[in-house]
């Protein structure tokens, strides 16, 4: 299935995604030398990112969070790509100075935790 | 969205790393607000300076923009820093902490950038004009430009603001279109405005309901420019208020109709909310905090005029930029004669003050005073000028 949506970042990435129903904050809601989501609560909590391509509704918190996808980066433990619903400016920012490919206007509830998927551009193609 | 030939161009690249980075997030962002076009701007403030804020991947990362070949082609001034520039040994900060922030300023020189570091660009030189489309940072400035100055920017971020500087664009969205600054709520005072801190307080509380709406404010019979940058600072601070109308005063609010149609109306008797709100029931003052936003000379002058000839019993940090401090040389030299502290660059806001170990703040300023407990773990008195400098003088509230 090819789903179409919108360039935030370009780019062209494979991998397996990891799905969150909720908003994330990554400044405070994940751990900036690991990958590991520890918002207390969070339907991710305990779960690591790094590697993945996660998919999420929207970015929430603060804009300190554009820092935090760019540690990530450095740190290897970033997710190698990001699908929204509706994409922010903390991820947005965050997204484009991390090179990490982003593509919003999806519907997530199309994907699940362990899909193999792959964004080309703006099309998310799922396996 | 549109974009010009050359934009397309910077956005592929052809102006190199530095501006296809700087117009991938302009356009971003203009996607995300459905903007139409971009504007061309003449004038950034970039926040983001204090590496409290950034941490080292903050500095990495304008570092790498800079070796990107990232380079400013519009005037642009930096926020405050986490520390004074020159004089930070002298003033007691930490070396760690110095070496990082002067790592972070290294990079924004890299930039184009002059460092000069203030949250009220527009003491220094950087005064845009009324209309003209800008983007800035620092929400007590951003607040100041639009609704002071009738200038037109959003609330930018660092990242974004920094794109903007190097792109020399911002995208047409929000406070750039006419429609929107327009006010959706009318706030009629009937309440005392006099000192400097009832307009701290009368933020707080305009800023607590309007949250990141416009309110049009009537019932303020008497202010000036200092007035009206606490304001600001106080209803950003509580709320995320990026532009105000002032009935009579402010420039978009004399000769047309600003309000909606649909606005709500709110009545305020007093001010006693706001400063309840600001006010913890500490009576031992340990550290007192003027300049929040950056002091002007008028009130340099103010604060010499009541410590002249006097020692201070709590440690006194008045914030300023290096701008307005050389042109206030006798109050500072007043001041510093008192042993109060007159400090460049840097802000309570930003600056490691719990390195510092005070407990009880009095200040002056409703921003600072709603950040301090947050950011710097101290217990506030917030009042006019004179009671903080009688603590400062006296050691109790």
């Amino acid at each position: 299935m090819i789903i179409k949506g919108r360039i935030i970042k370009e780019g062209k990435v494979e991998g397996e995604a990891i799905v969150s129903s909720e908003p994330i904050g990554f400044f405070g809601g994940i751990e900036p030398d690991t990958g590991v989501v520890i918002e207390k609560g969070h339907t991710l909590e305990g779960k690591s990112i790094r590697g993945k391509i996660l998919v999420f509704p929207t970015g929430k918190g603060s804009t300190v969070g554009s820092y935090i996808l760019y540690r990530l980066k450095k740190n290897n433990v970033a997710p190698i790509g990001i699908i929204n619903e509706e994409c922010e400016p903390i991820v947005a920012v965050g997204a484009i100075i991390s090179d990490i490919p982003c593509v919003d206007k999806i519907k997530i509830n199309k994907i699940k935790t362990g899909d193999k998927i792959k964004i080309e551009g703006e099309n998310v193609i799922i396996e | 969205m549109f974009l010009t030939r050359e934009e397309e161009k910077m956005l592929d690249g052809e102006s190199g790393e530095g501006v296809q980075r700087a117009m991938e997030i302009v356009v971003a962002l203009g996607k995300i607000y459905n903007a139409e076009n971009l504007v061309e701007i003449n004038s950034v403030q970039v926040a983001g300076v204090s590496y409290k804020n950034l941490g080292d991947a903050g500095i990495q990362f304008l570092e790498e923009w800079a070796d990107k070949g990232g380079r400013v082609s519009v005037k642009t001034t930096l926020n405050p820093a986490g520390m004074d520039l020159e004089n930070w040994k002298r003033l007691g900060f930490k070396e760690e902490f110095a070496k990082k922030q002067l790592k972070v300023i290294e990079a924004f020189k890299k930039m184009g950038i002059s460092p000069v570091c203030t949250c009220t660009p527009y003491l220094i030189g950087n005064l845009p004009k009324f209309g003209e489309h800008i983007a800035w940072s620092e929400s007590s400035a951003v607040s100041f430009a639009n609704s002071v100055i009738g200038a037109r920017t959003n609330r930018e971020g660092g990242p974004s603001a920094l794109a903007a500087a190097i792109s020399g664009r911002t995208a047409n969205y929000g406070f750039h279109l006419n429609e929107k600054r327009m006010a959706e709520l009318v706030f009629n005072v009937n309440a005392k405005v006099n000192d400097f801190s009832d307009f701290g307080a009368l933020g707080n509380i305009i800023g607590r309901i309007a949250k990141n709406k416009v309110p049009y404010i009537t019932g303020i019979k008497d202010s000036n420019q200092d007035n009206l940058k606490v304001l600001g600072a106080s209803m950003a601070a509580s709320g995320a208020v990026a532009l105000y109308h002032i009935d009579k005063v402010t420039p978009e609010a004399k000769n047309n109709n600003m309000i909606k149609d649909s606005a709500e109306r709110i009545v305020i008797e007093s001010l006693e909310e706001g400063y309840n709100n600001l006010n913890s029931d500490v009576n031992e003052i340990d550290f007192v905090s003027i300049g929040c936003p950056h002091a002007s000379v008028e009130e340099l002058k103010k604060i010499a005029e009541h410590v002249k000839g006097k020692k201070l019993k709590a440690e006194l940090w008045i914030t300023t930029s290096k701008y307005v401090h050389e042109k206030a040389k006798e109050y500072v030299k007043i001041i510093e004669e008192s042993e109060g502290k007159v400090l460049n660059d840097t802000c309570l806001v930003v600056a490691p003050v719990e390195d510092f170990g005070f407990k009880n703040l009095a200040t002056n300023s409703g921003k600072a005073a709603f950040y301090a407990p947050s950011h710097s773990k101290l217990n506030v008195r917030f009042g006019t000028l004179e009671k903080c400098i009688n603590a400062a003088l006296t050691g109790r509230w």
